[in-house]
């Protein structure tokens, strides 16, 4: 771990681009530049990861959210006709309640975040490795959500198959 | 760190392993035989569902994979409950899968299995991990399914509005849960519950961090049961679908939610269900929203025109009362909830079905259809009925009773507690609004019964929908008389949520 005062700088600063390109993403009228922006943010949130030490949840992100889920979505865009250089509001009639629920929310959250010293998230032992203690868990304690999962991916795969195939009259 | 494997007890496992095998099975069956079987795939799916009714009832108790998955009392009972609605909905959608559903039978049944299982594996979970990916497994399915006429504007659009709020409140529901991970380290809910208290003894006081944790997975899962205010899509999205996948969104769907509300409140935040842990109480929280569901439920329901609006109203309405059972917090109040349940499904199965009956013939939701329906077809008509008056609460009925028994469990929690005295003003309140859902359910019976001219259509019945009808019909008056045996087979779900009598 390097000193303190340099992981604040690059903290602040990663938090800084995560903000920015979230609020990028909801706001911008072009759907291509929006998923751009998405994949920044998610790489930003990548990097707060390796921050905390998870390196795993960091390859994760970029593997999962920036690798997989981002870049279909820029395939979605580009194989739609005239998506990529339509003009699209985001907002309509909802905005500003939507906007204060989120503020609010987001502000209590943080303050009571704040405030909360009971945290139990130190009980755990890290001492091989966060990837290789993952994986063993997933292989024996957790191993039921685990296999569940493949089930849900299936269950998923076939719906989507269903709605996307084209019907034969 | 040393790493133990688990003892997996697979057998506790076996009605899951075979419901899903045997959706794999259907699928391939439709497949292979290149879709051309006309009936065959529904009626696989009934086979399978009795005969995982038959496995579970030898199934034993006890836990697997550690503690990750447990089967008691509670768990069984609402795997019943499951497979019972997910067997009336296949049952009630014969009719619309001659004409419909001509490409997908296949994966039409297969995905109700699928999201079945989940609901079985979430009512059998034992952590919060495994029951927030049996809830997804639940709901994935359900997303398609309500989609899944794709040449149909309505159906398409309610497809997207339980996407988008499902993918919406699970996220709720995974922020919530990762607050009561950090707050107690563990995702085990017994170890939860213990680990919550003592750090609430150590510090005095867990301070207000837990109420985010209790909003944001009463949010997230209040989405699933349809409690206000987070209840908007349920109308559009009942009306819009498939009406046997609604019927089953609205029973089997949620009981999940319900199994999956109990889990977490009542079993893990044991503790912090009393005005004295305010503001960490949630018990007064969750009254609120009762209320709220109660109240508006059964005056929205009023001005609608389309059935299955109405039974969207009527359902977020039947679910605040279900919820005073969980408030209740007792022993009857379990079984209560349990009972409430399980006399919900007989009837709104049964409503669902006769709603599917008479648009599979008229094409139409509207209730002005059903004006004059007691000449031409005297028999939909009766049962009908029956299940509008269960769903009102009327004596004789299953409804009535499930009724009765929420309002004792309400009433013997305020007195047993002082501390609990606003439950005489819930018990009062929900009486009330029983009045009022007692004026929208007759107002169909009298429009089928009482118009002065006869309906222009004559339903025509097949046999699984007939079959699902007098299971309906049946269960109801069985019930209603003969409570006892169910009610004595619910009161095991308190002992499973720790509850003594």
């Amino acid at each position: 771990m390097t000193d303190g005062s340099q992981v604040g700088v690059i903290f602040w600063f990663l938090s800084f681009v995560i903000l920015i390109s979230g609020f990028m993403v909801v706001s911008l009228k072009n759907i291509f530049y929006c998923a751009l922006f998405l994949v920044l943010c998610l790489f930003s949130v990548a990097g707060i990861f390796i921050l905390l030490e998870a390196e795993f949840l960091a390859a994760a992100q970029v593997l999962i959210y920036v690798g997989a889920v981002a870049i279909l979505m820029i395939f979605a865009i580009m194989l739609t006709t005239d998506m990529a250089s339509k003009e699209i509001t985001q907002t309509n009639e909802n905005v500003t309640v939507g906007v204060f629920v989120s503020v609010i929310f987001a502000i209590s959250t943080i303050l009571l975040i704040d405030k909360t010293s009971v945290w139990r998230y130190q009980d755990h032992d890290f001492s091989e490795g966060v990837t290789v203690t993952l994986g063993k868990l997933l292989m024996t304690k957790f191993m039921l959500p685990f296999e569940l999962v493949s089930v849900l991916l299936l269950a998923a795969m076939i719906g989507a198959i269903v709605l996307a195939r084209k019907e034969r009259s | 760190m040393e790493f133990a494997f688990p003892e997996y007890n697979l057998r506790l496992m076996a009605p899951e392993i075979f419901l899903f095998l045997w959706a794999l099975l259907i699928i391939a069956y439709d497949v292979l035989t290149k879709r051309k079987s006309e009936t065959t795939a529904g009626y696989l799916a009934l086979a399978g569902l009795m005969i995982t009714g038959l496995i579970l009832g030898f199934t034993g108790t006890g836990h697997g994979f550690g503690n990750m998955f447990v089967s008691d009392t509670a768990a069984k009972f609402f795997k019943i409950i499951f497979l019972g609605s997910a067997f009336m909905a296949i049952g009630s959608s014969f009719g619309i899968m001659r004409e419909k559903i001509v490409n997908h039978r296949g994966e039409f049944y297969g995905l109700i299995l699928f999201s079945t299982v989940g609901m079985m594996f979430l009512s059998s979970s034992n952590e919060l991990l495994s029951l927030y990916i049996g809830l997804e497994l639940t709901t994935i399915p359900l997303f398609v399914l309500a989609a899944f006429f794709k040449d149909d504007k309505l159906s398409v659009e309610a497809g997207i509005k339980y996407f988008i709020v499902g993918a919406f409140s699970s996220a709720l529901l995974l922020y919530g849960i990762s607050f009561l991970y950090g707050l107690s380290g563990t995702t085990d809910l017994v170890q939860m519950k213990i680990n919550i208290a003592i750090t609430h003894l150590t510090f005095q006081n867990i301070g207000v961090i837990l109420i985010l944790a209790i909003v944001l997975v009463v949010a997230g899962i209040g989405f699933k049961l349809s409690l206000p205010p987070f209840h908007q899509w349920v109308p559009d999205v009942y009306q819009g679908s498939p009406t046997p996948v609604a019927a089953f969104l609205s029973v089997g769907s949620k009981a999940a939610g319900l199994i999956a509300f109990a889990k977490i409140f009542v079993n893990g935040l044991f503790a912090f269900h009393h005005p004295d842990m305010a503001p960490n109480d949630w018990g007064r929280l969750v009254a609120l929203l009762a209320v709220a569901a109660m109240i508006l439920g059964n005056t929205v329901a009023i001005r609608q025109t389309n059935i299955k609006r109405m039974l969207g109203y009527s359902s977020i309405a039947q679910v605040g009362y279900i919820m005073i059972g969980i408030v209740a917090m007792n022993a009857l109040g379990m079984a209560a909830m349990g009972f409430y349940i399980f006399a919900y499904m007989f009837a709104n199965m049964g409503a669902f079905a006769a709603v599917a009956i008479v648009e599979d013939k008229t094409g139409s939701c509207e209730i002005s259809t059903y004006s004059g329906l007691a000449r031409t077809s005297p028999l939909l008509s009766a049962t009908f009925a029956v299940f509008l008056l269960s769903l009102a609460g009327i004596p004789p009925l299953a409804g009535f009773m499930a009724k009765f028994y929420i309002f004792a469990a309400g009433i013997q929690a305020a007195q047993h507690d002082p501390g609990l005295y606003w439950m005489y003003w819930l018990v009062g309140i929900a009486l009330l609004t029983t009045v009022f859902a007692i004026y929208y359910y007759a107002n169909i019976i009298k429009q089928m019964y009482f118009a002065k001219e006869p309906s222009p259509h004559k339903v025509t019945y097949n046999f699984p929908a007939l079959t699902v009808l007098l299971i309906g019909l049946a269960g109801l008056f069985v019930f209603g008389i003969y409570p006892e045996p169910v009610l004595h087979f619910a009161s095991g779900i308190a002992s499973s949520f720790g509850i003594i009598p």
